[in-house]
């Protein structure tokens, strides 16, 4: 009991232990506030690369395409762990505004709109056709007009809180896309002629998936004349790759499994046509390796952040090592007193056990409120930061971020607070051990003189 | 004198302290015996290791050579656990500088011997019982008004008198107390002195460390430690 008592005494009768306590409180506060945003902004852009990709993609690495795409397709739509499939065709093109000569670079995208909204987050991602997306290539102003989506940083810019402006009402543009056709064998279908498929398309609507990377480059035309542009409809059709949604109960794992048997078993049964080489570039990726490239970076990011925590951990148990070292040469009488009146060496440590898991546990929890306030308040801070002095985390017209994330995770939390009260055992034993080993005449002798 | 009759015996101690280089032996071969019931004074010169002797017969220093029995136990062969018990169970120690703890109220101060050897749950059982020896003990020695309050409140003679309160808690076989009123005016400590006697008369056996002639005359047997030896039992 007088482990309890004494424990207690230290932790609020000591001013030196309201500063163990504080740096314990101020290390859980920075660590769950830091790591909250960080793991925040890695999950947001996970799920912003997931819902752009769906669930797995059957896709080739050649800008030629695989063919018999259909018959694969045909097979996948019958499977019953599949939700939605979606043939896309990928290349690059020149496009410029009617009646301009500027050209830029950009990638199109040809998608059936029903098909791709429903395997992917595509849908979600327009603003004029989000509800109504069979309508999306339907430019509102003229109906009739082929019409194309763009990624919305090519037509729209941003306002100082990151907001786009959007108009009401869409503004009429005409776009002219040249592409460069390929054979099945890769080479430029029209050498030595025009060279260039070009048509001109019609702004129907913008998409806003909130990856940086698509929304400056991406343009979306539908299926057909993208294939035709790309000289991919031609007797035998091709696509570039597959977008697959599976059903919510399908692990991803699983999915993408079975996804990977079809397709082998279709290739194989393909292996005697005239296009089957082209098969061979073909590969299932989930969603993550399909995204790997863009979504490592985020995670070496987030690795590089937690081990600079762990760093701040270890300081935290040196500021905690050092309280304690204080508190025990101070209290060495007190220690020495105990052992006169038969406490174990293992009671004293155990009572500054008591005393470094109090101050973890006080620290932790003032630390985690702090935390969990300062999180609950973080957007409104910094929009308040916002209008009085300009001042942003993220300047928005750059950083694709809407609020910040503030959602703390319980996992985390408890990980955070587990290793604040490892942290200060193990800054607390050492030194406790060391001061309970002592002769209590040593103590009690030297406190004489 | 009958083997029953006493209950802490010395033989051959000796004690060296190593500083530096130098060998202090403080000491020589000190035999002694002390009987239930007794109170003795140690006298000595300062530096004649009166202390040194208190501490090895109460197990909190150990001798370099030579034995120290209680009730026929050699205490040296005694493990960790048995050692700290007996320190807890059968020696009471009562200091020059009162060793309080500051944190603790004058009632916990007391109480901690009760505390030392028990779980929390066993505390809980136990809490009422020691409560109301502690209480009874500070009433004795005429506290009873301060035992909410804490050891920086009180005098030299008041903290003296609850180191005493805390020495007996557990009811020890054996006082033991160094200087006790090395720190008090004389008229305190005489008050320091009053209550020894009276515990005395009570059965209570006391070993007192003094270097006060005058005041080792309070006491029923003076034994007098000069050149690391045992000069004479009166
Ligand atoms: N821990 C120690 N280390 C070295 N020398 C010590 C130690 N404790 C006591 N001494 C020395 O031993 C001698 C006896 O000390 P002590 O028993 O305290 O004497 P007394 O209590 O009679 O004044 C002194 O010379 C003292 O300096
Ligand atoms: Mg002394």
């Amino acid at each position: 009991m007088y482990k309890f008592i004494l424990a207690f005494r230290y932790m609020f009768r000591k001013r030196i232990s309201y500063f163990a306590l504080a740096a314990v409180a101020l290390c859980v506060f920075i660590v769950v506030v830091v790591m909250t945003i960080m793991n925040g902004l890695v999950d947001d852009f996970k799920q912003k690369n997931h819902s752009f990709t769906g669930d797995c993609v059957v896709q080739s690495e050649s800008l030629v395409g695989f063919a018999y795409y259909e018959d694969f397709v045909e097979i996948l739509d019958k499977e019953n762990f599949i939700a939605a499939v979606s043939p896309v065709i990928k290349s690059y093109a020149l496009v410029s505004l009617a009646g301009s000569s500027r050209n830029s670079g950009v990638e199109i995208t040809g998608i059936d709109p029903i098909r791709h909204s429903s395997a992917t987050g595509f849908g979600k991602s327009l603003y004029y056709h989000k509800n109504n997306t069979s309508k999306t290539f339907e430019p509102d102003y003229e109906p009739n007009l082929p019409g194309c989506v763009l990624g919305i940083d090519l037509v729209l810019t941003r306002n100082a809180k990151g907001q786009y402006n959007q108009r009401e009402f869409i503004l009429q543009k005409a776009l002219v896309v040249s592409c460069f056709p390929l054979t099945a064998k890769g080479a430029l279908s029209k050498a030595g002629t025009g060279l260039v498929n070009t048509k001109t398309f019609y702004y129907s609507d913008n998409s806003h998936s909130a990856l940086a990377s698509a929304d400056s480059s991406v343009i979306y035309l539908p299926f057909e004349q993208a294939q035709l542009l790309c000289g991919m409809a031609g007797s035998t059709k091709r696509a570039n790759a597959i977008h697959i949604k599976f059903k919510s109960n399908v692990k991803l794992k699983d999915g993408c499994g079975k996804v990977a048997v079809l397709w082998d078993k279709f290739k194989k049964a393909q292996q005697s046509q005239k296009q089957a080489a082209l098969l061979d570039a073909v590969s299932v990726k989930s969603w993550k390796d399909s995204r790997r490239s863009f979504i490592a970076a985020m995670e070496k990011e987030q690795i590089m952040l937690t081990i600079m925590f762990v760093l701040v951990g270890v300081t935290t148990v040196f500021i905690v090592f050092v309280v304690f070292y204080m508190i025990t040469s101070h209290k060495s009488k007190d220690i020495g007193i105990l052992k006169s009146v038969g406490v174990s060496v293992g009671g004293i440590v155990n009572l500054f056990s008591n005393f470094a898991i109090l101050v973890g546990l006080l620290g932790s929890a003032l630390g985690s409120f702090a935390g969990w306030l300062f999180l609950l308040k973080i957007n409104s801070i910094e929009q308040w930061l916002f209008e009085h002095f300009q001042f942003q985390l993220w300047d928005r017209t750059i950083y694709a971020i809407g609020s910040i994330p503030n959602r703390i995770e319980v996992d985390l939390l408890a990980v955070v607070i587990a290793s604040a009260i490892l942290a200060c055992l193990i800054g607390a034993v050492l030194p406790g051990w060391r001061a309970a080993k002592c002769k209590p005449v040593d103590i009690l002798q030297v406190s004489q003189l | 004198m009958n083997k029953e009759n006493f209950i802490l015996q010395a033989a051959e101690l000796y004690k060296t302290y190593r500083l530096g280089k130098a060998n202090v032996d403080v000491l020589k071969g000190v035999d002694l015996t002390i009987n239930k019931g007794e109170f003795i004074a140690i006298v000595g010169a300062s530096g004649s290791g009166k202390s040194t002797l208190l501490h090895i017969l109460g197990t909190l220093d150990r001798s370099d050579k030579g034995e120290v029995s209680f009730a026929g136990q050699n205490l040296a062969k005694l493990k960790m656990r048995k050692l700290n018990k007996f320190r807890n169970k059968t020696i009471g120690f009562v200091f020059q500088f009162y060793h309080l703890l500051d944190e603790l109220t004058v009632l916990e101060n007391v109480l901690i011997p009760a505390m030392a050897q028990k779980s929390v749950f066993g505390w809980l059982f136990s809490r009422k019982t020691a409560k109301n020896r502690a209480k009874e003990l500070l009433a004795r020695f005429g506290l009873a008004g301060r035992i909410g309050h804490k050891p920086y409140q009180l005098s030299g003679g008041e903290r003296q008198r609850v180191a005493i309160a805390r020495a007996l808690m557990n009811e020890p076989e054996l006082l033991l107390a160094d200087e006790p009123t090395g720190n008090l005016d004389s008229e305190t400590g005489n008050g320091i002195l009053k209550v020894f006697e009276t515990l005395n008369k009570a059965g209570q056996t006391i070993v007192m460390v003094t270097h006060d002639e005058k005041i080792a005359r309070r006491a029923g047997r003076i034994i007098t430690l000069v050149d690391g030896k045992i000069e004479n039992n009166v």
